[in-house]
């Protein structure tokens, strides 16, 4: 074979080449697509079907429900891909050895992890998308203020990895990731107003859920969906998920 | 505590250069438990070295400081000159490594498994060429989870060999392998020093290290107990070599015993078993020929490296083996 005339790889094409694999992992063991993006269009899709939802409700401030879910279905997806399509294939890496098999050859295992984040970042900044798209589509507002909404997700999106990699940091198998995984998303999900809006919380309970990380996401897109900046106090909140679980997963991560 | 140290530098031939891989005085302890003291050793380049030892005796340790896994806690570790701990980098373009565990992704195929790899490399090795030499090119598009054991340990050792490295270390290449399967494997080991890369060959099959080993090191209790040839470790085994035989007719013991070559010997109802040393054999047979007796039904009994190790360690090569593995 022609091996002469290849060009000699490089780190760029190293670490292309891993991007490329867990792409194709991701394709062909469709977890995170399905939960993160699959679950809530389908959720979506079937409160659309749900006559009550389409009609403006006076105590949600005259928004439909269908579009008081749309950020919540948007946190969804985010949560499902930061408790679960972030952390498994990691703690499934290192129990099966290719961490330790990486740190054999030039390659640092961190460039997994890092490919990792880039794949999950697409399939999250690609769920939000979706979810509107399909959110104005059945009548929903779109982002009234678009700069808002991005910064709230992306600032989201940090926190819920941060939170992911200190799951992935400290659980050892893959079987339990899924296991812890569902732990905190449904009492997180249940704060972030998935089956009690927000509105309609108590004031206490309310308060907690403003300072959850799903709660304050679901805050901060909410809020800057309806045309207004984000709360401050809601991005703060978010800031300090990532920074502080950032810390925490950089310390405690074991690569085997 | 003191061990059987019994450690002897033997000097490689003269067709050797300079040390592939020099180990000095290495210790490593995880918490109050020493798993390795004061070992050392070298290989020289194109050398196929084995490191033998029961469960525990700190052998994955041994090679996973040489490779730069973990720190040691004293001594020096040397390859090619280079220190693992400050020129990782380099230490990782020059040394492949097999480790005795490690899975790959279920869902890739072996071609994409092997390009990821080969990209990590300043020289790689050709993907075609590599698998075709390790009987993988039919499975190139099969994806991992659907390869056989037997398959998934050629595709491991082709994962250490395609940077094309100076040495490659392979841990227990062959455990969980079929007879068929690993004499394949033995084949290819040699195939892989001949192209003039050096071998760290970890194992616990004395057959192994006896087939392929130009020397071996055997490990019991973190030290060193012995380090030869593998010919001349099994020769150690006994106080020397035995040949028994059936004479044709009654002699005295001392026609035997008076030669420097016979330590011991021993009637065994008709037989006679004569232990010694040197050229027994011959010894024996022209005393006894002098003597107008001649022995019928000769039997020579040399020992191998297994008798070596159960003396040496006291403990038998594949006793403690399984509890590791599911």
């Amino acid at each position: 074979m022609s091996s002469l005339s290849l060009p000699r790889p490089t780190r760029r094409t190293a670490f292309g080449q891993i991007v490329l694999n867990e792409a194709r992992l991701a394709w062909r063991q469709p977890r995170g697509l399905l939960a993160g993006i699959g679950v809530p269009v389908l959720l979506l899709v079937i409160f659309d079907l749900i006559p009550a939802f389409r009609k403006p409700a006076a105590n949600l401030g005259g928004l439909t429900p269908l579009s008081v879910y749309v950020p919540i279905l948007i946190v969804f997806g985010l949560a499902m891909l930061a408790f679960m399509g972030l952390p498994m294939p990691l703690a499934s890496y290192r129990e099966l050895g290719i961490l330790r098999r990486l740190s054999t050859t030039p390659v640092p295992p961190s460039w997994l992890l890092a490919a990792q984040g880039v794949i999950n970042l697409c399939m999250a900044v690609t769920a939000t998308l979706i979810i509107v798209v399909a959110g104005i589509a059945l009548g929903a507002p779109a982002p009234k203020n678009p700069a808002g909404f991005a910064l709230s997700v992306l600032l989201s999106i940090a926190a819920l990895f941060a939170i992911g990699l200190v799951i992935a940091a400290v659980v050892r198998t893959a079987a339990s990731v899924n296991v812890i995984g569902r732990v905190i998303f449904f009492p997180l999900m249940f704060l972030a107003g998935l089956w009690w809006p927000r509105e309609l919380m108590p004031g206490a309970l309310q308060a907690l859920s403003d300072v959850s990380p799903l709660g304050a996401t679901v805050e901060a897109i909410q809020d800057s969906m309806q045309g207004q900046f984000p709360p401050a106090a809601s991005l703060l909140v978010l800031t300090a998920y990532a920074v502080a679980f950032g810390f925490l997963a950089k310390r405690f991560f074991r690569w085997e | 505590m003191r061990t059987q140290m019994i450690t002897r530098t033997r000097e490689p031939g003269p067709a050797a250069g300079r040390p592939a891989v020099e180990i000095g005085h290495l210790r490593k302890t995880y918490g109050t438990f020493v798993a390795v003291d004061d070992v050392s050793f070298s290989v020289a380049e194109g050398e196929i070295f084995g490191i033998l030892g029961p469960n525990g005796a700190g052998k994955t340790t041994t090679v996973e400081c040489a490779i730069g896994l973990r720190s040691p806690d004293a001594g020096t570790i040397r390859l090619l000159g280079l220190d693992p701990q400050a020129d990782r980098d380099e230490v990782h373009e020059i040394v492949g490594v097999q480790l005795q565990t490690g899975a790959l992704p279920p869902k890739l195929r072996v071609g994409e498994i092997l390009e990821m790899y080969r990209s990590f490399y300043r020289d790689p090795a050709d993907v075609g060429e590599l698998i075709e030499a390790l009987g993988l090119a039919p499975k190139r598009h099969d994806y991992y989870r659907s390869l056989s054991g037997g398959q998934r340990q050629r595709l491991s050792v082709a994962l250490a060999l395609i940077g094309q490295p100076k040495i490659a270390v392979l841990d227990e290449m062959t455990t969980g392998l079929d007879p068929q399967a690993r004499r394949d494997a033995w084949a290819l080991i040699e195939n892989i020093r001949d192209r003039g890369v050096t071998i760290v060959l970890v194992t616990h099959f004395m057959e192994e290290a006896e087939r392929l080993c130009d020397r071996v090191a055997l490990i019991d209790g973190g030290h060193i107990v012995a380090l030869d040839t593998p010919a001349s470790l099994a020769a150690r085994a006994r106080d020397g070599k035995t040949v028994r035989f059936l004479p044709s007719a009654t002699f005295d013991d001392r026609l035997l015993t008076e030669l420097p070559e016979v330590t011991r010997v021993e009637h065994q109802g008709q037989h006679i078993l004569v232990t010694g040393t040197g050229e027994l054999v011959n010894a024996v047979l022209l005393s006894l020929a002098a003597a107008g007796v001649t022995a019928r039904g000769v039997q020579l009994d040399s020992s191998n490296l297994e008798d070596a190790f159960v003396k040496l360690t006291g403990k038998h090569p594949h006793d403690d083996k399984e509890g590791e593995r599911p």
